[in-house]
């Protein structure tokens, strides 16, 4: 039973970290940029749409919407601003410059918000903790992992179904090989960092909702996020949200069988096996590599 | 490298200097004696400062090797730093060691812990190298908190005791500059000549192309764990000139978020390039300590209750901004503007 129990929370925790995963994807697919920035952005939109519901009474509804319409503006200017002078840039400078954006996203958020812990309004997401038998499932965990899996879903459709989704695929096939059939990959990479930034923030409402937001640390649990997407591959959609649910689930059964200490690093262990292993990841594609 | 007219070299030796000219000589002499004579110019806060730009300088050299000359991206300075910290602090705790005989261990120690962090760059690089020492920077900490509690104190501060010399206590900032100062000058010596040695010109093939490096009869293998060792042991040395200077130690000091500083310093200074250590770390110390002066100037002109952190706020923010505007306006750094400055004033004043 307490294994049902580790193996439920981790699922539902490994929805969010598969959410996040997500939003590194979605960049990393078509710009090959990796967006250490994700955790900044999330934090920073989440605490927008606290402030939505808390300062300005907006309901929460109207709240989400409005915050993750911020979190497109948001992505758009760092693409913009940050990004775009740094084009075919080598991957250190790429590394840097998203660092750089968190730093300065940080320090913004610093600065608003200071160190407090902020939580959105108690009992937001209607519903309670849910109890079957002896197990419980925290509800606003299970929305999380929910909307994990409609953006998943729907991201899928959008890379697989739409024409914007078949363009954003030959971009990250080749960026000459896109120009040259004519498409615009600046755009590309505008909407994928919109895209991402959404679903970023929506993994950040979901976190304030269950613990709560502080800019000193939220941030830092974009950082799980991490070994999600290197198991599952870094350039799969399906291998983030995979990676994601393995992760929370390891983690937790980690935390709950071996010492409840070991669950904070029990991700980066991971990630480390899986880069001595195979470092393309479970469904990533190989790179033959040519001089 | 460019030289002034009318300088030649006779002998092998003289080709090899690094101090050229006589006025080379002087500037360089006047240089060290204006180290020397600091500590009595300067006081308090700047000292302080002064010190803490020399560990980061000693520091940033073992991360211009790594990731300037090899191209192995590290996002866990801070971390072998931790381990170099608190390697001599127990040592000197626990085994009653001298910090002189302590700190040469503690490197070693570091070096070894550096060695196995960088096993997984023989399979991979890049941005998953990159990954690889950010999972380090998690689990060294976590491992210092968690694994002996008893002996490194967990999460609260370790009293690291003053080293001596000769009877004299090195409490002072003024001692301790001249210790920081020395080891400074020294490692940035050390740098320069690994850099225009085999094994610099090594690094910098490999950090070009592997591969084409490895066909060219270079071991990648040795030289990419001689890279991961060298940075550190500076790493390690830095941490015990940091337990010493801030007497002090918790894993607080050795976040990730200093790992990234570091690699910042290194793009604003310019990568590769030894000057360029130097520049990177006086400039960004430089600010974050220009904005606590800032920061309460600014929120003076803000609303009352507002702005209360500002100067938290602020540096994180500046960081930021210059490193992005050092990638898009000058990729290569303080050391390009320095070199550009050096031929002006060589040619001055006739433009070329």
């Amino acid at each position: 039973m307490r294994f049902l129990q580790y193996l439920l929370t981790g699922l539902l925790t490994g929805g969010i970290y598969g959410l996040i995963g997500l939003a590194i994807v979605i960049i990393y697919k078509s710009t090959k940029v990796f967006n250490f920035a994700v955790g900044a952005l999330m934090t920073f939109c989440a605490l927008i749409c606290v402030g939505l519901v808390v300062r300005i009474g907006l309901p929460f509804w109207a709240a989400l919407p409005a915050s993750l319409g911020f979190a497109c503006v948001l992505g758009f200017l760092t693409e913009r601003l940050g990004m775009r002078p740094l084009l075919a840039q080598p991957i250190l400078t790429l590394i840097m410059a998203t660092l750089a954006i968190e730093s300065i996203l940080y320090g913004m958020m610093v600065i608003i918000w200071e160190g407090y812990t902020i939580s959105f309004p108690h009992g937001l997401l209607p519903g309670k903790t849910i109890f079957i038998g002896p197990l419980f499932i925290p509800h606003e965990f299970l929305y999380a992992f929910v909307v994990a899996v409609i953006a998943f879903v729907a991201v899928g459709l959008f890379f697989f179904k739409t024409h914007t989704g078949l363009k954003m695929r030959v971009t990250a096939e080749s960026h000459e090989v896109a120009m040259a059939l004519g498409i615009n990959i600046t755009r590309i990479f505008s909407m994928s960092w919109m895209l991402a930034a959404a679903v970023g923030a929506l993994a950040g409402v979901f976190i304030g909702n269950r613990l709560g937001l502080q800019v000193a640390i939220t941030p830092s649990l974009a950082f799980k996020a991490l070994p999600a997407i290197i198991f599952g591959g870094l350039d799969s959609v399906a291998g983030a949200i995979i990676g994601g649910f393995t992760v929370g689930i390891v983690e937790k059964l980690a935390g709950g069988y071996i010492d409840p200490n070991v669950a904070e690093i029990t991700p980066y262990i991971i990630l480390l096996l899986v880069l001595i292993v195979r470092p393309q990841g479970l469904f990533g594609e190989e790179r033959i590599e040519r001089i | 490298m460019w030289r002034p007219c009318g300088v030649m070299d006779e002998t092998y030796s003289e080709d090899l200097a690094i101090v050229r000219t006589p006025e080379h000589w002087m500037l360089t002499v006047a240089a060290l004696g204006m180290l020397a004579l600091l500590p009595f110019l300067v006081s308090g806060v700047t000292l302080n400062t002064l010190n803490y730009i020399a560990i980061t300088i000693v520091a940033l050299h073992g991360v211009n090797i790594l990731t300037g000359l090899t191209g192995q991206i590290t996002l866990g300075q801070a971390s072998f730093m931790a381990i170099g910290a608190y390697a001599m602090t127990m040592m000197v705790r626990y085994w009653g060691l001298s910090f002189w005989v302590a700190t040469p261990l503690a490197m070693a120690v570091t070096g070894l812990a550096g060695v196995v962090i960088g096993l997984p760059s023989l399979r991979i690089k890049g941005f998953y190298l990159a990954m690889a020492t950010l999972a380090a920077q998690f689990i060294v900490p976590w491992m210092i908190v968690n694994i002996r509690p008893d002996l490194t104190g967990g999460t609260d501060t370790m009293t690291v005791p003053a080293p001596t010399i000769g009877g004299f206590h090195l409490t002072s900032q003024q001692s301790i500059f001249y210790l920081s100062a020395t080891i400074a000058v020294l490692s940035t010596v050390f740098a320069r000549n690994v850099m225009r040695s085999r094994f610099g010109r090594a690094f910098v093939a490999i950090r070009d192309n592997d591969v084409a490096a490895e066909i060219m009869g270079i071991r990648v293998v040795r030289y990419k764990l001689l890279s991961f060792w060298l940075c550190s042991l500076y790493a390690g040395l830095a941490g015990c000139l940091y337990a010493i200077w801030m007497r002090g130690i918790s894993v607080e000091h050795f976040t990730l978020h200093e790992s990234i500083w570091y690699l910042g310093m290194l793009i604003v200074g310019g990568m590769g390039s030894v000057p360029g250590v130097i520049l990177g770390a006086i400039l960004i110390r430089g600010l974050t300590i220009l904005v606590t002066y800032i920061g309460p100037w600014i929120s003076g002109f803000l609303p009352p209750g507002t702005g209360t952190v500002i100067e938290l706020g602020l540096g994180p923010i500046v960081f930021g901004l210059v490193v992005l505007g050092f990638l898009i306006f000058e990729p290569r750094g303080l050391a390009r503007i320095w070199e550009r400055f050096k031929t002006f004033y060589r040619l001055w004043p006739y433009s070329y």
